[in-house]
């Protein structure tokens, strides 16, 4: 642990203070030290995007973001969209709109869907497949993916903008 | 007697019923296999061989030993039983020998207390390889004098050969068209690694939390590889990411179990992107030669064809491909005369199994292509070509089997045909023209193309195969409510099978709250996951458990009430329609528990000589209408619309089967335009998501789907296998519809720019100039 480094990290709205390695990733720090696996790692290598999170309300894919540069931000993970057991509108129209098959891919596009419809990047279907882009779906659920997104975005002021 | 009211349950079989798994997968609760932790665990990890065919002279682990943090490296002297395994044929070691047959064959695993030490551990292993030279073209290695991969096998490297012969195989025709088709290498590249826990258990056993496509025959050949009884090797269902046929043979399985049964610890082991490329069967490579006979009419005449399948080192389950391939060869069109060989070959590419539509999309691609190609010569309208010979209920197979069931092959391309058109593309907005937002092209250059696929596929598994699945359903009263549980081995991989399965219990016994309990080895088998067959086969038992369940209850209330009643909408009900009872009323305390092991119709062999033979017990069918916008010269293709219609025989669940069809459409545009596994000199080329592409939700277009439902008088509730059909004919549609944008002859899958753009590949003359704005 000689070679660790400290890092405090506000993760879900809980401060953490853990020793990580300085090569460790994002994806592995929150999976395999802070027990968060609703983060996926689908390539670790920038190409999936089933790793993604908030930085400070924006979402990066945490395979290429090491642990040690999120020291002092504030990381939101899939776990900690909901509040009170209520989920948040994206999930919600997820659910409804069954924008999955497997699954896998879900988190991380819940995530990238947050920080599109804040970005204010979700105002047509034609837009939302631009900036959804970065999201595989093996299983294909994109037309659900769309619609899912264009519904949250509804209800959430972000199509508005 | 009771005065409830009858209220029908919501969520039955043809409602588009939420997934009673969506409430996890979106809130990120939902465990895969890559999610799993024990207290205690360690790490295993895989040395593969970088050659693709090489001796292996000598394995000395002790280097991997003496580092900190390892606790076990294996080689084959360590696995227990026989050191064999595979689906049809035990042709795979479980850890190479004597002998390396691909790249990416296991050779050594290690366990340690760290992924990172695990993987350090692996380059201390020492393997001193001689090299020899790969067998890497499937048609050289059918021929006399090519090096022999497995000498058990009597067919050298061929390892099936189905012939089929019908009607007057040297039949001569009017008009005759012949072409050469190739498929590609195209890889499952689900989402969710190849990843499970392996726990050492008290009594010498192992139990095994993995995803996978079917837990009794991963069992059972865990347990032969490591000397155990079956049931000492137990396995439980971890959530799993994506499958399309690359989990139905063994990966980690008796890795992990070999490695935590040694250390006497939990042995977790995940897959990284680029090992899962090695980790996995692929979809065949095909070679397909065709030759189409047919009146001037358009009527055909006879269908002769040679299919070569490249099975790569290992057997998997190349036999079955081969019997799809050619039994499904022709396509659904009726055809008297036909002359059909398919072969499955051993190369030391990397092994071949099963796909999502395996074998018939192979076929389909050749097939139709075909179809279109005589068409032009014809003179005809591509569809009006395809309606003339569609097969229909009563049709023969090349087999002699007779279509005994809805085969709406017409109807379903009248519907693609006559869907509108979707509008020109945008020229002032890159989003809507090939190469996207890149800016490539700015709309000169870019013509657009329609075309058309259908094909056919055989729903569960066939050729005589006992092919069954177990339910175990059990009613009981919890806090007075009536409760279900149902309890299979039949494993959900997106496709929505723990959806079905509820809705099932809730019609058959119409109450509301029905659990699907963990999928796991306690019960008996299911079956395997894959060719379109759950909701066929579990459904099916699932039903009859619960019919089982309700017969019991209904004798148990008549001795109870004194008289006869039947179960309606969760209430016991006299002959007269009067609620005589509520289940709770009449259960009390007691529990119903009932188990069936449930069978399709029986299918039959094909006959060695002629292929003649009831193989396939449900067919089923789809249709697609592609639009494309291809920039001929930069060879760019925009897919701008699919139209697809499908007969389903029943929606058991509306929603999810529109998930199928645009998942298995989407995986089909792949194969058309941008997926291969690239192999040269049997190495892979592009092991990750960089190289390997795969659509993206801007590669998807907008989809148009009518769902047919023609019901099949053999099937629970007539439904009809859904998740393959989509994927084998889109590919078709969208060539076809390249093709007639550029006039090129694309005769393999994917396409790639160069195919389209570059001079020389033309057989056709490119379409007049008008269509290109400038030039
Ligand atoms: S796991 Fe990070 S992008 Fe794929
Ligand atoms: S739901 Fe399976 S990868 Fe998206």
């Amino acid at each position: 642990m000689s070679n660790h480094v400290a890092v405090t990290v506000r993760v879900n709205g809980v401060d953490r203070e853990i020793e990580v390695d300085p090569r460790a990733t994002l994806t592995e720090t929150l999976r395999d030290r802070l027990g968060l696996t609703g983060t996926k790692k689908g390539c670790d290598r920038g190409e999936c995007g089933a790793c993604t999170v908030l930085v400070n309300g924006r979402r990066v894919l945490s395979c290429m973001t090491l642990a040690v540069t999120a020291h002092g931000a504030e990381v939101t993970t899939v776990e900690g969209l909901s509040s009170g057991g209520e989920l948040h509108p994206v999930q919600r129209a997820f659910l409804e709109n069954d924008a999955f098959q497997c699954g896998f891919c879900t988190p991380g596009q819940v995530m990238s869907a947050v920080a599109c419809i804040a970005e204010g990047h979700a105002t047509s279907d034609d837009e939302i497949r631009e900036w959804m882009s970065g999201n595989i779906c093996r299983c294909a659920a994109y037309p659900q993916i769309v619609a899912s997104v264009a519904k949250a975005a509804a209800e959430l002021g972000g199509a508005a903008r | 007697m009771s005065t409830a009211t009858r209220e029908t349950v919501a969520g039955r079989v043809g409602d588009s019923a939420v997934r009673p798994d969506a409430a996890l997968k979106v809130r990120g609760e939902f465990a895969y296999s890559s999610d799993l932790f024990a207290d205690d665990m360690l790490w295993g990890a895989t040395l593969r061989s970088p050659h693709p065919h090489a001796r292996i002279r000598s394995i000395d682990v002790t280097a991997a030993l003496t580092l900190p943090g390892v606790y076990a490296a294996l080689t084959h002297a360590d696995v227990p039983g026989e050191n064999r395994y595979g689906l049809d044929h035990r042709d795979q070691p479980v850890l190479a020998e004597d002998v390396v047959r691909y790249q990416g064959e296991p050779v050594a695993v290690v366990a340690a207390d760290h992924p990172e030490t695990a993987r350090r551990a692996l380059d201390r292993i020492a393997v001193d390889y001689q090299v020899l030279d790969p067998v890497v073209d499937a048609e050289l290695a059918m021929a006399e004098g090519a090096p022999v991969l497995h000498p058990e096998c009597p067919g050298g490297n061929v390892l099936r050969h189905v012939r089929i012969r019908r009607g007057d195989p040297e039949a001569t025709a009017e008009v005759v068209v012949t072409g050469e088709y190739r498929v590609g290498m195209q890889d499952q590249a689900f989402l969710g690694p190849e990843s499970g826990l392996a726990v050492p258990a008290e009594d010498g056993g192992v139990d095994l939390h993995v995803a996978t496509q079917w837990l009794h025959v991963d069992q059972s050949q865990v347990a032969h590889a490591l000397g155990l009884p079956p049931e000492k090797v137990r396995l439980t269902l971890a959530g799993v990411g994506g499958a399309f046929g690359a989990r139905e043979d063994l990966s980690m399985q008796v890795h992990a179990c070999l490695l935590a049964l040694r250390t006497r610890r939990p042995v977790k082991m995940v897959y990284g992107r680029e090992e899962s490329f090695f980790g996995h069967v692929h979809r065949h490579p095909a070679l397909l030669r065709y030759e189409h006979g047919a009146d001037r009419h358009g009527r055909l005449v006879s269908v002769r064809a040679e299919i070569v399948l490249d099975g790569g080192a290992y057997a998997s389950s190349t036999p079955a491909v081969v019997a799809n391939a050619a039994t499904l060869g022709i396509g659904p069109y009726q055809v008297p005369n036909v002359r059909m060989d398919c072969w499955g070959v051993y190369t030391n590419n990397p092994p071949c199994g099963a796909m999502r539509g395996f074998g018939a999309v192979q076929a389909c691609f050749a097939y139709e292509s075909q179809m279109d190609k005589l068409a032009e010569r014809l003179g005809m309208d591509p569809v009006e070509l395809r309606i003339r010979n569609a097969m229909r209920e009563g049709s023969t197979m090349p087999t002699g089997q007779v279509v005994d069931s809805a085969a709406p092959v017409a109807e379903l391309l009248r519907r693609v045909r006559d869907k509108p058109l979707p509008p020109p593309a945008d020229p002032t907005d890159p989003r809507d023209l090939p190469g996207g937002v890149a800016n490539t092209t700015r709309g000169d250059g870019v013509v657009r193309g329609v075309g058309y696929g259908v094909g056919i596929k055989n729903v569960a598994f066939s050729e005589g195969f006992d092919d069954y699945s177990t339910a175990r359903v059990r009613l009981e009263v919890l806090g007075g409510e009536p409760v279900v549980s149902v309890h299979t081995a039949a494993v959900e991989v997106g496709q929505g099978l723990v959806t079905v399965q509820q809705q099932i219990a809730r019609t058959e016994l119409g109450i509301a709250r029905v659990t699907v309990l963990p999928a796991d080895t306690g019960v008996g088998s299911a079956g395997s996951s894959s060719a379109s067959r759950q909701s066929y086969v579990t459904g099916g038992a699932v039903k009859a458990a619960c019919e089982r369940v309700r017969d019991t209850l209904c004798a148990l209330a008549a001795t109870r009430l004194g008289r006869e009643v039947g179960l309606v909408d969760g209430k016991l009900v006299t002959a007269d329609g009067a609620v005589a009872a509520s289940i709770a009323d009449v259960l009390g305390d007691e529990v119903i528990e009932r188990t069936v092991e449930w069978r399709h119709r029986p299918t039959f062999p094909l006959d060695p000589l002629t292929g003649q033979g009831n193989a396939h017990t449900q067919y089923a069918f789809a249709a697609h209408r592609a639009v494309v916008d291809v920039d001929v010269e930069l060879g760019l293709v925009k897919v701008v619309e699919l139209a697809c219609a499908q007969d389903v025989g029943r929606a058991i669940n509306p929603q999810a089967v529109l998930g199928q069809i645009h998942g298995g459409s989407a995986q089909g545009l792949g194969l058309a335009v941008m997926e291969e596994i690239q192999v040269v000199d049997g190495t892979v080329r592009n092991p990750s998501f960089t190289d390997y592409l795969i659509p993206t939700i801007v590669d998807m277009p907008p989809m148009v789907v009518d769902v047919l439902e023609l019901a099949d008088p053999h099937a629970p509730y007539g439904l009809r296998g859904v998740g393959e059909p989509p994927t084998i004919s889109s590919t078709p549609a969208i060539v076809a519809a390249i093709r007639a944008a550029t006039g090129r002859a694309l005769t393999r899958v994917p396409v790639r720019p160069d195919d389209i753009a570059l001079a020389g590949s033309a057989s056709r003359p490119v379409p007049s100039r008008p269509e290109v704005p400038c030039d």
